[in-house]
């Protein structure tokens, strides 16, 4: 029974969010700090290089890091505030136990974590094993993926575990998989410099990974052209040579007439298809009848943008195309994915300086933490949950036989889901915000509501751990040593600033206490991060996302790695493809037929509007940390309803009036930002926020049929106008709305 | 004399159509401890109802400063090498007569403190020959801080310019703005 203890106003006011301001002078000790951490960012798959200042074992501000080779100092203002997070009035500091009627009490180590694994047992007697799921996070390093895949197998002897990378990198990972066998970025972003040409697709670039926008502009200032397929003209969008407003929902019929013309006109590299691909064939006929009329139809970009995109596209002699969430969230992420690769390897632009292809991750270690076993399908070294050859090598590896180690389990929506129905009774929860994350909330607070028992590992309480009958006081990035692979692909290291302030211990440290007590400790007898990521260097070996050559010396020394490096005195593979072999069943690239069809749900009488979603620069993700970050909230404090003015018109809606966004979920009011720069038929709103300024209260629970991920850029709605101008952002204080 | 290793090679460069909104050249210009959390910097939308575009407005370092020649109380200096200092305490009796007569808005008059406040090219860093923190987070490259070879060898389709006409009134700064090839002056009305 995991309804909220007391009312979500009472935790809200004991554990935050609360604004973290620095003093106006400062912290005390900066000038002088007893270190300065070189590290990395927290915040997006840039993985940016950061100096952190630290003093009496606290950290006290940052310093840009202009050595490290990607940002070379830059920063986005996450980036800039992200020191903010430790030192936070909110840390939790003491395990928690829930206390019916007054909230959260503390509790001792022993007693929290005696519970947790008589409640575990109890469960897992009486239900099943797989009764008890566990849901992580790619905020996590290497290493804590990794060990979290394993403590679910070998020590919680779960099948249910997985991740909120579904949420993310899961389409383009499928994809990546379908077309190449192997699921990285292709190249890094330095060979964007020299690119003819630079499509980025479904991405807010300069919100979302506004470091990037610097290589961007490198590309540019050597006369690249520039196109943005987006709905909304966004800051990257407005400098572009060329922006598509692609109608949400319809990026493969785009990518498809392009692929389309780009055949009619023969701009293609007949060479590389006849001897490096398969499936072309199949792929041409898909779009045969994808005419710029159609296309136009469809898309609801006029046919003279899109044959001018395919002649850019299909003239150049170098390019790169780049993708992110904006196609990947779809019931057709994985078609959306794989459309876009096709316009890739039928000009044969792979595998070549400034000819690149990748998606952009978008979590902190969204790359690597996809590749090493805390998904529900996957193990260690992208490895196949379901492939004998695979699940043999991993069982030897962890010393345990074959049979023992469980198969695949539900995928995080799913998870939910079947708690709901009642078949999931038990949850373990680390790095994972699912009631603001997830779409359609409210069944996923439903289904929170009906768990027999609940523990969660975080560092402050976010608003899923309410409902928690244990919370564990984790740790925060900078207080742990590890590794993250960044979305090129590069490995690097994170550094333990500080040490996990009051009795809050490492995430690792509480795993593998949980693993002793479970009766597993003889599996986890890691007496370090190094050694945690030793062991993950054996268990990646042969497998597509081969780490085993990469050593937290190599990393340092190199400031990264890219992977795959498979021995030793192998320096890092910083871009794929230059051999020409795919790890693919014929040793080749694949391109996919994608034949059009429609989204989860397309507008009606009754919900004519296309609502989609997304992020604004100053917030992270659900916002457990940017959320309690006083000046990032204050930049963007409330998520604004985007409508367009003639939609506002027929509708009657004024800028700043608060409108009511129905959808077959539920409904949720939002001021209007009345601006030109989206399309007429779509509102966009962010979803960052918690509670009544949830979006995702409101969003879809279709899935894609293969990736499993979200379809949260097409839902369909209606507006009612409530005639009410909206409060002040200040009144509202939507960051910690209940 | 005070010693310093002020690089005089390297310049200001603003490129306004490259920036992104971010607000990470405020949050990073708010963190140095002489401006108690307040940014010397400042980034506006031109018009959000119509486009995402924002302006940065960063202190121009004028060659003849009008912020220095309408003070009364003689508090705003520029040094030798061109840098127009932030009023200084003692002096600064808060009249806001520079705050008036800049031509590009850019003097603060802070009320609780009452003392005009404003950019000094972070001095602390470029006298130790370090970059301006605003540009060195800058994420796009709207900001940049280096020598002029460097700036031509990588954006070749632009060129910095720092003379600005304000109706009859012609003013040259320390500071340059990006325009296209070939322009050699900003007419700002």
């Amino acid at each position: 029974m995991s309804r909220l203890p007391v009312a979500a106003e009472q935790l809200i006011a004991e554990f935050g969010p609360h604004l973290n301001y620095p003093p106006r002078e400062g912290f005390p000790g900066r000038d002088q700090p007893d270190a300065v951490v070189p590290t990395h960012c927290c915040f997006c798959g840039m993985q940016c290089g950061i100096k952190l200042l630290v003093k009496d074992n606290r950290v006290v501000g940052f310093d840009p890091w202009e050595e490290f080779p990607f940002n070379e100092g830059r920063l986005c203002p996450k980036g800039v505030q992200r020191y903010l997070q430790n030192n936070h009035p909110d840390r939790l500091l003491h395990p928690l136990a829930r206390v019916e009627g007054r909230g959260f009490a503390p509790a001792s180590w022993d007693d929290a974590l005696d519970r947790v694994v008589g409640e575990i047992r109890r469960i897992q007697s009486a239900h099943g094993r797989d009764a008890f799921a566990m849901l992580s996070g790619v905020s996590l390093t290497n290493e804590k993926s990794y060990l979290v895949g394993k403590f679910a197998r070998l020590a919680l002897k779960t099948r249910n575990l997985d991740y909120n990378g579904r949420l993310c990198m899961v389409s383009a990972g499928a994809g990546n998989k379908k077309a190449f066998g192997l699921d990285r970025a292709s190249n890094t972003y330095a060979d964007l410099e020299r690119a003819d040409v630079v499509m980025i697709c479904g991405t807010n670039v300069s919100e979302t990974f506004p470091t990037l926008t610097h290589w961007i502009w490198r590309a540019r200032d050597a006369g690249a052209k520039l196109i943005v397929v987006d709905p909304r003209m966004t800051p990257i969008a407005r400098t572009a040579d060329l922006h598509l407003p692609v109608r949400p929902g319809r990026d493969s019929a785009l990518y498809g007439a392009i692929l389309r013309e780009l055949i009619v006109h023969d701009w293609l590299d007949h060479d590389f298809i006849a001897h490096h691909t398969s499936g072309f064939d199949a792929a041409a006929a898909a779009v045969e009848s994808f005419s710029l009329p159609w296309a136009e139809e469809v898309t609801g970009v006029p046919a003279a943008q899109i044959a001018q995109a395919a002649e850019w596209w299909g003239r150049a002699a170098t390019s790169f195309l780049l993708h992110a969430r904006g196609i990947e969230h779809h019931t057709k992420g994985v078609d959306n994915v794989v459309s876009c690769i096709n316009l890739v390897l039928a000009t044969g632009r792979i595998g070549k300086p400034y000819c690149g292809y990748g998606t952009i991750t978008g979590q902190g270690n969204g790359q690597g933490g996809r590749e090493h076993g805390h998904k529900c399908d996957q193990l260690p070294g992208n490895r196949d949950i379901e492939n004998p050859q695979h699940r043999a090598y991993i069982a030897g590896v962890w010393g345990i036989p074959e049979p023992e180690l469980p198969g695949k389990g539900l995928t995080a929506y799913e998870i939910l889901e079947a708690i709901h129905r009642g078949e999931i009774r038990g949850l373990v929860s680390i790095c994972f915000n699912p009631l603001v994350s997830l779409p359609n909330s409210e069944m996923v607070r439903e289904a929170l509501e009906k768990l027999e028992f609940y523990v969660a590992i975080d560092f402050f309480l976010n608003e899923t751990a309410r409902h928690a009958d244990i919370v564990l006081p984790g740790s925060l990035h900078e207080e742990e040593e590890g590794t993250v692979t960044t979305a090129e692909g590069r490995v690097t290291r994170v550094r333990a600033a500080v040490t996990p302030p009051g009795e809050a211990r490492t995430d690792t440290a509480i795993l593998l206490d949980l693993a002793r007590r479970l009766g597993a400790g003889d599996k986890f007898a890691f007496a370090t991060s190094e050694d945690i990521f030793n062991e993950l260097r054996v268990a990646s070996r042969g497998g597509t996302a081969d780490y085993y050559g990469i050593t937290y010396e190599k990393i340092e020394r190199q400031m990264g790695v890219f992977w795959p490096c498979p021995d030793l005195d192998h320096p890092g593979t910083p871009r794929l493809w230059e051999d020409r072999k795919w790890p693919t069943n014929d040793g080749k690239a694949h391109f996919n037929a994608v034949p059009f069809r429609g989204s989860g749900e397309v507008p009606d009488p009754e919900f004519p509007i296309i609502l989609t979603t997304g992020r604004v620069v100053s917030q992270y993700l659900s916002g457990t940390q940017t959320r309690r970050i006083g000046k990032l909230v204050d930049q963007y404090p409330e998520p604004l309803l985007e409508i367009h003015p003639v939609l506002a018109a027929r509708l009657g809606i004024r800028d700043r009036e608060l409108v009511r966004v129905v959808t077959r979920r539920g409904s949720a009011e939002f001021p209007a930002q009345v601006v030109t720069t989206i399309r007429e038929d779509t509102v966009f709103v962010p979803y960052h926020w918690p509670g009544r300024k949830s979006i995702n209260r409101l969003t879809s629970g279709h899935l894609d049929p293969v990736s499993k991920i979200p379809e949260f850029k097409v839902s369909t709605c209606r507006l009612e106008p409530t005639g009410r101008t909206a409060p002040s952002a200040r009144e509202t204080a939507a960051h910690a709305s209940a | 004399m005070q010693t310093t290793t002020f690089k005089t090679d390297e310049e200001f460069f603003v490129d306004p159509q490259r920036c992104i909104g971010c607000h990470a050249c405020e949050m990073a210009c708010a963190e140095c401890e002489t401006n108690g959390q307040l940014p010397m910097i400042s980034v506006d939308y031109v018009s959000r109802a119509d486009s995402p575009q924002t302006s940065v407005q960063v202190c121009m370092h004028c060659e003849d400063p009008v912020c220095a020649r309408v003070c009364p109380a003689d508090a705003i200096q520029k040094d030798e090498f061109g840098i127009v200092h932030s009023a200084t305490t003692a002096r600064c009796i808060a009249c806001a007569n520079c705050v008036i007569a800049c031509p590009f808005g850019v003097p603060k008059k802070f009320e609780p403190t009452k003392l005009m406040m404003k950019c000094n090219m972070c001095y602390d860093r470029t006298s130790a020959g370090r970059k301006p923190m605003c540009a060195t987070v800058c994420p796009s490259g709207a900001l940049f801080y280096g020598t002029r070879a460097q700036l031509a060898a990588q954006r070749p389709a632009s060129v910095a310019v720092n003379v600005f006409r304000f109706g009859r009134e012609t003013v040259r700064t320390k500071v340059n703005v990006m325009m296209p090839a070939g322009a050699t002056e900003l007419i700002v009305d």
